[in-house]
């Protein structure tokens, strides 16, 4: 357990905020700056959302009911993978909660380079912006927007969208990826150099041990996207063929270039959501978390071993077959580290004294449908069956498990355990409960047909299909209004946490919540530990 | 105190230069991935690269391995007007066994026009054992309105692909040939820009 000694009666006196414009415009404070992250990935989430439920209500039928024009549903499901992925969770995760928690759980005064850290937030809102240009200005011919898919594959994204919409949406991946690059150094910084006499890297708590991991997977594989990418632009504008054949390029390359990228990033999603998932199981099952090393070293090895497994995602392309079984085989070993930290999660829960508040909810629900994601996971591992499912709803119904059921009610989780930190307002624990409820079921009903119709061969990325797809499809499509129906219930929560007088205490969870943040006021000072908090007794978890 | 502050500064600005450091070598690694890319397919025959090379020195008893069907396929970018055809649609190539196809190629435009041709063999993983010894894929060549040239094509399948576990059975291949537009040597896509798009030739 971590304890902090002398602070408590020094908050009041360095507590003063700047002007509206300077606090929120120009910000260098680590809350505000998270706060930020976290209102900007909730409004970009909204944004995706309501693309996915132009893809959700197209597909409710076959035939085109909604799209004049099967190239704009394309562009719809582009722009809500790209929003969805850089900038709502990578906003909510990294932005959000890594620069609200990670100095306040490493007892920092601040990160380490807080004006940075303010250009890190502008340049992602930046990249936004451009993002949604991309979808107003011409790319395939006679149409608007970017229909590319996420992994913007040439020739498709090359001699397929003359216009300028994928030059747009470069541009938004540039901005983006430099903000998180600037975000990661930062982060890195902050933890390597700025933790609180006694707290070492080993006592350090795993939420921050996650966004370290995060930080460095940044760090290595944007570049590479950047350079990809960058790439795809002169070959689109500048007359160079690093992608075209017929100037003795290669299309795959930038599959390997891509993936070098996308196969880390999807970790990069996942990690921070590991990290809160520890401290919201530890803290509600009034137990340090099971294995502590293990599970900090168990984030390290999906880490390395996230880089070298990249071509799992082409085994279409065409790789010799000792090159496919040992993608397979490296593909595979990531269970083993992943495992780990399921069971530790499952042996942290056993024999402690569970409390079912609605964060805990949303923790354990993401670990019963985080291992469902991962074990297709494990089947699409196989190069064998992945030929029959590559790009498949089979492949849609697997990364929306580890992610919109993953990753995103882990950001549900850590709202509903950090609000009252964050604010010092409550929301009610029934409005918390009752969102989870619809979320679990809205999302299941949504996303396990999407199984079936993979195994069936619904291929993605087409705005109609054959009849005998249509009743999964349409049962998915209730899914998603009970999902959306959560969300409103998570707004009212979230109305009526401001409007209640009720005023959170500075530690609500009680003797499980051990980090350093529940030793702070809640909300905490505008400034904290102007006497650095000194870390002594066993490692906190 | 001040001394340790100052310490504590120097080791952040480190972090933070190693940082961008691992960002510049990842940029570089990115880029420089080209070049290798390149050099592994050429080397590797990976992904239907075919390979160049000599004549076969140690043929061997050829008479015992299965003939290979080499299908010819040709292709001309939408901006040349060139007519491009084999003599002949495929050859069977017994592996180890020296071979010369004709490709006969026409400029049927109203101007003088530069072309080369690029290539590439399917299955991809046959490309290794594909060995062009004479192409006029090497090189680029002008035509003058209404001519007609008869390239010569010499290669032979290298009889190790009979010993490759992953295509020892296959019997089948395509060699692809595109013509594209040369400006000094290397060829010109007619793609989506409106700059690169204009055909200069033909």
């Amino acid at each position: 357990m971590a304890t902090a000694a002398a602070h408590a009666g020094h908050d009041a006196h360095d507590d003063h905020k700047p002007s509206f414009f300077a606090r929120w415009f120009l910000s260098t404070n680590h809350k505000d700056i998270g706060t930020l992250y976290l209102l900007f990935a909730f409004f970009a989430g909204c944004v995706g959302a309501f693309l996915s439920f132009g893809i959700r209500m197209e597909m409710e039928e076959p035939g085109l009911q909604y799209f004049t024009n099967p190239q704009t549903y394309n562009v719809f499901v582009t722009g809500h993978g790209l929003i969805m992925v850089f900038f709502m969770v990578m906003p909510a995760l990294i932005g959000g909660f890594g620069n609200w928690f990670v100095p306040l759980m490493i007892g920092a005064p601040d990160m380490a380079f807080p004006r940075m850290n303010n250009i890190s937030f502008w340049l992602t809102v930046a990249g936004f912006c451009s993002l949604v240009c991309s979808l107003f200005v011409e790319g395939a011919p006679g149409a608007a927007g970017a229909g590319t898919g996420w992994t913007v594959y040439p020739p498709l994204s090359s001699s397929g969208h003359p216009g300028p919409a994928v030059d747009f949406a470069i541009f938004s991946l540039h901005l983006a990826g430099a903000g998180s690059i600037l975000g990661a150094i930062n982060f890195i910084t902050t933890i390597l150099n700025m933790r609180a006499p006694g707290m070492t890297l080993h006592k350090m708590p795993l939420f921050a041990w996650a966004e370290l991991v995060t930080a460095f997977l940044l760090l290595l594989s944007l570049p590479v996207l950047a350079g990809a990418i960058t790439m795809l632009l002169t070959d689109r504008n500048f007359g160079t063929t690093f992608f075209a054949p017929e100037g003795g390029g290669d299309p795959v390359l930038y599959q390997h270039l891509f993936w070098f990228f996308g196969h880390p990033e999807v970790y990069v999603m996942i990690l921070p959501a590991f990290g809160i998932v520890s401290h919201i199981i530890a803290t509600f099952s009034k137990k340090p978390v099971f294995g502590y090393l293990a599970m900090a070293y168990a984030m390290v090895a999906i880490g390395v071993v996230g880089f070298v497994v990249w071509a799992h995602h082409m085994y279409t392309v065409g790789l010799s077959l000792q090159t496919q079984s040992y993608f397979v085989f490296a593909t595979m070993v990531i269970a083993v580290p992943t495992g780990v930290k399921i069971f530790s999660w499952i042996a942290t829960m056993w024999g402690g004294s569970i409390r079912f508040t609605a964060a805990m909810h949303w923790a354990v629900g993401f670990i019963f449908l985080f291992t469902v994601g991962g074990v297709t996971g494990v089947v699409l591992a196989n190069s064998a069956v992945d030929k029959y499912l590559h790009d498949t709803y089979y492949v849609v119904a697997h990364f929306h498990y580890v992610l919109s059921l993953g990753a995103v009610f882990i950001i549900f989780a850590g709202v509903y355990y950090w609000f009252p930190k964050m604010t010092g307002h409550i929301i009610p624990e029934w409005a918390g409960k009752l969102h989870f409820w619809l979320a679990f079921i809205g999302a299941n009903i949504l996303f396990f047909p999407m199984h079936f119709l993979g195994l069936a061969g619904m291929p993605r990325r087409y705005a109609d299909y054959p009849e005998a797809f249509a009743p999964w499809h349409k049962v998915a499509t209730w899914g998603g209004h009970i999902f959306a129906l959560g969300m409103v219930v998570f707004f009212i929560g979230v109305i009526l946490a401001f409007r209640s007088s009720k005023r959170a205490a500075a530690n609500p969870w009680g003797e499980g919540a051990t980090t350093l943040e529940w030793t702070l006021s809640s909300p905490p000072p505008f400034h904290q530990y102007e006497t650095l908090p000194r870390i002594v007794d066993e490692p906190a978890h | 105190m001040s001394d340790k502050a100052t310490r504590n500064a120097r080791t952040v600005r480190w972090t933070a230069i190693a940082c961008a450091g691992v960002v510049v070598g990842m940029t570089g690694l990115a880029f420089a991935s080209v070049p290798l890319y390149d050099l592994f397919c050429k080397a590797t025959g990976y992904d239907g690269t075919p390979r160049k090379g000599l004549a076969l020195t140690a043929s061997g008893d050829t008479s015992a391995t299965k003939p290979v069907t080499v299908r010819f396929d040709t292709n001309v970018a939408p901006n040349l007007s060139w007519r491009f055809q084999p003599e002949t649609p495929s050859v069977e190539a017994v592996p180890g066994e020296t071979k010369t196809v004709f490709f006969k190629v026409k400029n049927v435009g109203p101007k003088p026009a530069t072309g080369i041709a690029t290539f590439n063999v399917q299955p991809g993983l046959m490309g290794s054992y594909f060995v062009k010894i004479q192409c006029f894929c090497f090189d680029e060549h002008t035509l003058q309105p209404g001519e007609t040239m008869d390239f010569p094509l010499v290669f032979y399948v290298d009889p190790k692909l009979r010993q490759d576990a992953d295509i020892a059975d296959l019997g089948e291949m395509t060699l692809s040939y595109t013509y594209f537009v040369s400006r000094n040597g290397s060829p010109q896509a007619a793609i989506s820009t409106p700059a690169s798009g204009k055909p200069d030739g033909g």
